[in-house]
């Protein structure tokens, strides 16, 4: 079929694979070219479009409020400024970066993985393994210990003679006590 | 000659609060209890003074008495009575008083309630309490006066500030510190506690429902803040990861640690020391949150607080702090339990991740918070974290937490078998996969939704059958009709089922903020009249726009518009903008089509020159975000469960003062 696909049909008896492929690059790098300057003049940036940029920008006047909703006159600006360079077919990341270099990377709502502000993310990432190891080796100390308890003992954790008489220990663990409805039936028939 | 009154009430309840503390201390070091109840005395004597103080305030506000800086700053003469009495917390100075007179009310109610039943406690719990308030009535006295006059009168006032002049705003800032200043009393119990070295579970039992109402307050005021949002802001949510607001979401997150881990050292008398050290957390979170509001050290959209009260702050930060470390480590072996964890797959263990997930939250809302601080120090440049990290850095992390608040009701104290969760586990996931699969079957396709969704309903089924499993067991055991049974249950055990309540609201709100987050529309454009647009299944033709006086100096230009809910008339709807012309401040007030299963939420945008004949709208499609407040009213019931007064176990505690520890049932 593929070979059915004659360029010959545009009157250029064109037979050569290569300069076939040479042809359609040439072609499409046309279209996307004029493409590219029809919607430069005439494709009008919508609202949608600079606030799909901004909502991701802070300024640094009024911090903590999107660009996007903020009301001031500096933001409405910045907003006009986003417009213009839409308009001239910058690309979302390139109008944050121009924001960033003329403001600092303060106006970032995602703030760049560079410099400082890598500690933002190599802190709870360090923060979640060292409270992960931390836990676990507690835990585990615990349950060592606590089986050891439960070896010597008919009643699992045997409680504080203080605490035994704050909280009314059962006489069997729990788990011995038939299933979960008839352990809440129990349990609300002593409480009557 | 009011204002007058007011600073001298202020300096005398200053003085019954040093009073309190030094008589406090010398009675307990001289063993000469009639000090102590002397000091106790003083600490409700100090509470009608404050009273007073904050009443005159009101009455200079009222009578628009300019010649107070603290008057002419937050109220103007045109403003409405009703206005004039919140302004009280309407700015810096005033709202430090209103602090101190909650902190008074929450001390004087503790003193009376608390005072028969743990003497030991009471004279420590009098000094850490009273010392927290001679700090906050010391700033009010000496540094942020609202009674300070002006060298002359002027003819009328700069009026409240125009976001605080909304209805959600008059009771967003009380509860909100009801919340905070409620913390001080378990942690004035807990340092008690450490101090006297009596180390049981007294001191939580004294002050469980404390926590609980404290913990009510911070949850009422964040869900109302987020409504005020919502309604005031103009920006389509309800939170935005502002510092102000982790500012009082940290404490909470702790709090609720808190909550569930005193639950594992009142049935296995476990874990003291995490508990004390997380109630020292709270109240150190607490601090440095009224902190952040007030001092603007992390500037915000509520900067209105700004002053410069930091370094006091952060002194009495540090002091509390080092303090209460000193305390926990001089007890550090008195606080070691005999006890031992018996399994990983337990209701002990459930808590243990239950508190290591909000601590996780806590510490990521923490350090992303206080980042630009950080970066400022360190590196100079102001640094900034958005919403979008907080979202990516959280979501995770609150639906394993989620997950585990559907399956940990299964486990048991002491140890579990994997295969009763299983049993128990298996129907529910399978339902909430059934669930999804319809879910799939109609179009959503994100998988971060589905996860979610899938996680959210499975929690929900699960704590559904918690409640039935209960009812069912009572309609067996007495012979009861099923709504009988679910109302005797929920009296009976209303510690229990308050928290399922409570865990049923988180779900409900959770199901909102997937909705929310994952599924929000929105579109911005410029519309003359007549003009249509659309948005989702959503039509609006905007009809023209109209500019009228409002109260005060208040200027209003308010569109008219009809929306089509496919192709359906719902009616007239009205955003409008609101302009200060005293302060030139501008504010969008949307208006929205509410439904059960979205907001089609429309804003008159005023950052653009609005012509009467064409103007710019932004509308919202928010899906769900009706179920965040039924949640949130879901969750206050819960919370009003398992908080409300116990008629049996006062009865029991006052009768035979010798047995408390026994009066209180789970």
């Amino acid at each position: 079929m593929k070979d059915r696909l004659r360029i010959t049909d545009y009157g250029l008896p064109i037979t050569d694979y290569r300069l076939r492929i040479t042809f359609c690059g040439l072609l499409l790098t046309l279209l996307f070219f004029t493409a590219g300057v029809v919607v430069a003049q005439t494709g009008e940036v919508t609202d949608d479009e600079v606030n799909a940029v901004a909502k991701d920008l802070f300024c640094p006047v009024c911090e903590s409020t999107p660009l996007d909703v903020c009301p001031t006159k500096a933001c409405a600006d910045w907003r006009e400024l986003i417009r213009t360079q839409l308009a001239e077919g910058k690309t979302r990341t390139e109008i944050h970066d121009y924001f960033a270099r003329q403001y600092g990377d303060g106006v970032l709502a995602d703030p760049p993985k560079r410099g400082f502000s890598l500690i933002l993310w190599a802190l709870p990432v360090i923060g979640v393994a060292i409270g992960g190891v931390l836990f676990v080796r507690y835990v585990r100390n615990l349950r060592r210990e606590g089986d050891v308890v439960a070896a010597t003992a008919v009643v699992p954790a045997n409680p504080s003679p203080a605490s035994a008489a704050s909280v009314p220990q059962p006489a069997t663990p729990l788990e011995a006590s038939g299933d979960y409805v008839s352990r809440v039936e129990e349990e609300l028939l002593a409480r009557k | 000659m009011i204002p007058d009154l007011g600073y001298i009430a202020l300096g005398f309840a200053f003085g019954t609060a040093v009073y309190a503390a030094v008589a406090a201390w010398y009675g307990h070091r001289t063993d000469q209890p009639r000090w102590v109840e002397s000091a106790r005395n003083a600490t409700i004597i100090t509470l009608p003074l404050v009273a007073l103080a904050c009443f005159l305030l009101i009455v200079s506000l009222l009578r628009s008495d300019f010649s107070v800086e603290y008057v002419w700053r937050v109220s103007s003469r045109g403003m409405p009575d009703y206005l004039k009495v919140t302004a009280l917390w309407g700015g810096q100075a005033g709202s430090l008083l209103f602090w101190n007179f909650l902190l008074a009310v929450f001390t004087a109610a503790a003193m009376m309630r608390n005072w028969r039943r743990q003497r030991e406690l009471m004279a420590y719990a009098i000094m850490v309490a009273s010392f927290t308030q001679i700090f906050f009535l010391g700033l009010s006295l000496f540094i942020e006066n609202p009674f300070t006059r002006l060298a002359f009168v002027p003819p009328d006032g700069n009026g409240l500030n125009p976001l605080l002049r909304h209805p959600g705003m008059i009771i967003h800032p009380p509860m909100l510190y009801l919340g905070f200043v409620g913390f001080t009393i378990p942690y004035a119990f807990g340092m008690a506690a450490l101090m006297s070295g009596k180390l049981d579970d007294t001191w939580i039992r004294l002050t469980r429902r404390w926590t609980l109402v404290a913990w009510l307050f911070l949850s009422l005021g964040l869900i109302l803040g987020g409504r005020w949002a919502y309604d005031v802001l103009g920006w389509g949510g309800y939170w935005a990861w502002d510092p102000v607001e982790n500012a009082s979401f940290m404490p909470w997150l702790a709090g609720t640690a808190f909550l569930h881990s005193v639950m594992i050292q009142e049935k296995r008398d476990m874990f003291k020391m995490w508990n004390m050290s997380l109630i020292v957390l709270t109240y150190c979170l607490v601090i440095s949150g009224t902190f952040i509001v007030r001092s603007g050290v992390i500037s915000s959209v509520h900067s209105f607080a700004q002053s410069a009260i930091g370094p006091l702050f952060f002194g009495f930060i540090a002091i509390m702090f080092v303090f209460s470390v000193y305390w926990l480590s001089k007890r550090h072996e008195a606080l070691k339990s005999e006890n031992h964890l018996n399994s990983f797959l337990s209701r002990e263990a459930a808590f243990l991740y239950n508190n290591f997930l909000i601590l996780a939250i806590l510490a990521v809302v923490f350090l992303f918070t206080y980042y630009p601080i950080f970066s400022e120090l360190i590196t100079g440049e102001k640094g900034f974290v958005g919403p979008p990290v907080y979202e990516q850095a959280t979501g995770p992390l609150f639906g394993v937490l989620v997950l585990l608040m559907g399956v940990a009701p299964l486990t048991m104290w002491y140890r579990t078998s994997a295969q009763r969760i299983g049993m128990g586990v298996r129907w529910p996931a399978l339902a909430a996969l059934i669930f999804i699969g319809v879910l799939i079957v109609l179009g959503i396709r994100d998988w971060r939704a589905l996860l979610g969704l899938w996680i959210v309903s499975f929690a929900a089924i699960l704590t559904l059958l918690e409640f039935w499993k209960g009812t069912r067991g009572r309609m067996k055991a007495k012979g009861e009709p099923p709504w009988t049974a679910f109302a005797t249950l929920m009296g009976r055990n209303r510690r229990r089922y308050g928290g399922y309540w409570i865990h049923m609201g988180v779900i409900v709100m959770a199901f909102g903020i997937i909705g929310m987050e994952l599924f929000q529309e929105q579109t911005q454009i410029r519309l003359t009249v007549g003009d249509t647009l659309s948005l989702g299944r959503y039509e609006m033709q905007f009809l023209g726009a109209t500019r009228f006086p409002g109260p005060d100096d208040l200027l209003i230009t308010q569109a008219t518009v009809d929306v089509y809910d496919n192709g359906r008339y719902v009616g007239q709807y009205y955003p409008r903008t609101e302009l200060y012309t005293r302060t030139n401040q501008p504010m969008t007030i949307p208006d929205a089509r509410s439904t059960i299963s979205e907001d089609f939420y429309i804003l008159m945008i005023n950052w653009e020159p609005t012509s009467s004949d064409q103007a710019t709208f932004r509308v919202y499609l928010n899906p769900l975000v009706n179920w965040v407040w039924a949640g949130g009213i879901i969750f206050v019931i819960g919370t009003l469960i398992a908080a409300w007064p116990d008629r049996k176990e006062e009865l029991v505690t006052v009768s035979r003062p010798h047995q408390t520890v026994l009066a209180g049932g789970d």
